[in-house]
């Protein structure tokens, strides 16, 4: 099991997914300026080396965030939490991974990515007997530029497209664009957050389920590249690659607006977990 | 066409460039994040472990592999400038002439002294392929992505984003 989550979290790191390359591919084809171009050709070079040599492509290895649907008759369900924080140390050493957590207090870098509440680790219980987790590295630049709006009901819709669309302009070249948004509306300040961030695990281009939803992920993207904010700022036509909605149920004085913002390395892994002790590992 | 520049920069190496520019950079350079930033300006300037005159401070934290007694580095793409944006008129203000990072600065302080070059955010592989070698290392004590590290490149491709007559490509 730890060899498992050692492979994705090397697969997370090292290779960007194909839904994002493709995007990032077309993006370079319709870009007219010589500097989004020279950016995007970068970047599709940087993520080449990453996956021919089997090394990070981006720096920032960020923070480790798990994901996990844990089926309660799991035999693997008391060891995962430990296998997640041996995982992280081993990872850290063999890819290598760059160490991204200090202690709040002191300032002082434990060296191995662990610590308080790190790695980050989101449980939810399903049924049946596997387990399933997402890897999510999660950087900082990015992560800087995400950002909670608690609207008023009477806001609603149009004051979510206003904030997520005010909020990336100000943000321009920091968080690595063509960024991955992922925006979570409903269910409380803390849920909104983390719906938005649980929506970047969806593949590019695959919308929301309920139409409507699916509709507003097509507006702001469209209003996002109006911008013209571009590859790393620096202006052209893509700013973002796509942008996933999910929702929950409000509380009726309450339109709780998460936004995550997420590079364009868009890094993701995921795993299985049989009952009898079998791992699968895809992106 | 690239122009090709070698550091330590100066003045006038600086004052030519124009938003747009795509150049090469060889020579010494020097990762400095925010700890390093707010070391270099406690300091006085004759106990800092590099000459700041024509020098070019790259904000980045790379991942380094250790063999024995010696760095490698990995992956070593820019961090976000704007975290820096407190520390530039001091660290402009030490004769540094350039800056390598990512998403922009203040214009403001650049006029008449320095440039920002940007490299593409997120790019830490490729821009390892112009790092020739770690020629040293000091604040290790900072943690490795905010230690200063002093690194050989050759050929860096770089875009001047600020320029030093207050152009910027930043939207």
């Amino acid at each position: 099991m730890i060899d498992g989550l050692v492979e994705a979290i090397r697969l997370a790191v090292t290779r960007i997914p194909d839904d994002t390359v493709s995007a990032l591919q077309r993006a370079y084809e319709e870009e007219e300026s010589e500097i989004a171009r020279f950016n995007l050709e970068n970047i599709l070079k940087a993520i080449e080396i990453g996956k021919t040599e089997s090394i990070p492509v981006c720096q920032d290895t960020g923070t480790l965030i798990f994901f996990v649907k844990a089926g309660v008759n799991s035999p693997f369900l008391g060891e995962l939490k430990g296998a997640i924080i041996e995982a992280t140390r081993r990872v850290t050493e063999e890819v290598p991974l760059r160490p991204n957590a200090v202690d709040i207090l002191t300032g002082r870098n434990s060296g191995d990515n662990t610590g308080r509440g790190v790695p980050v680790i989101h449980w939810e219980i399903t049924e049946g007997d596997e387990i399933e987790v997402a890897v999510l590295p999660k950087g900082g630049g990015s992560e800087n530029c995400s950002a909670l709006a608690m609207l008023t009901p009477s806001e609603g819709w149009e004051g979510v497209k206003r904030f997520v669309v005010e909020h990336l302009k100000a943000c321009g070249g920091k968080p690595c664009p063509p960024v991955v948004l992922g925006i979570g509306v409903g269910g409380g300040a803390d849920y909104a957050m983390g719906l938005a961030k649980r929506a970047l695990l969806r593949r590019l281009g695959e919308r929301n389920p309920d139409g409507r939803i699916a509709e507003l992920e097509e507006e702001l993207l469209k209003e996002i590249n109006a911008l013209g904010i571009g590859p790393m700022g620096m202006g052209g036509r893509t700013t973002a690659l796509d942008v996933k909605i999910e929702v929950a149920h409000r509380h009726p004085a309450s339109f709780p607006v998460g936004l995550v913002v997420q590079c364009w390395a868009n890094r993701r892994a995921f795993l299985r977990i049989k009952p009898e002790g079998r791992v699968e590992v895809w992106q | 066409m690239a122009v090709k520049l070698e550091t330590p920069l100066g003045e006038e190496d600086v004052l030519k460039l124009r938003a747009g520019d795509i150049i090469l950079l060889s020579g010494t350079i020097y990762t400095a994040r925010d700890s390093a930033h707010r070391r270099i300006l406690s300091l006085p300037r004759e106990e800092l472990p590099f000459e700041p005159e024509g020098a070019v401070i790259y904000h980045c934290g790379p991942v380094v592999r250790k063999r024995g007694e010696s760095y490698k580095v990995v992956s070593a793409g820019p961090t976000t400038s704007a975290r820096m944006n407190r520390y530039l008129d001091g660290i402009l203000g030490l004769g540094v002439r350039g800056i390598i990072g990512k998403g922009g600065m203040e214009v403001g302080p650049f006029k008449g002294r320095a440039v920002y070059f940007a490299f593409t955010g997120g790019a830490g592989s490729l821009a390892a392929r112009s790092i020739k070698g770690v020629k040293a290392v000091h604040w290790l004590d900072l943690g490795i992505p905010e230690a200063l590290w002093v690194l050989e490149v050759e050929d860096f491709p770089l875009i001047v984003a600020i320029d030093a007559h207050g152009g910027s490509l930043y939207r």
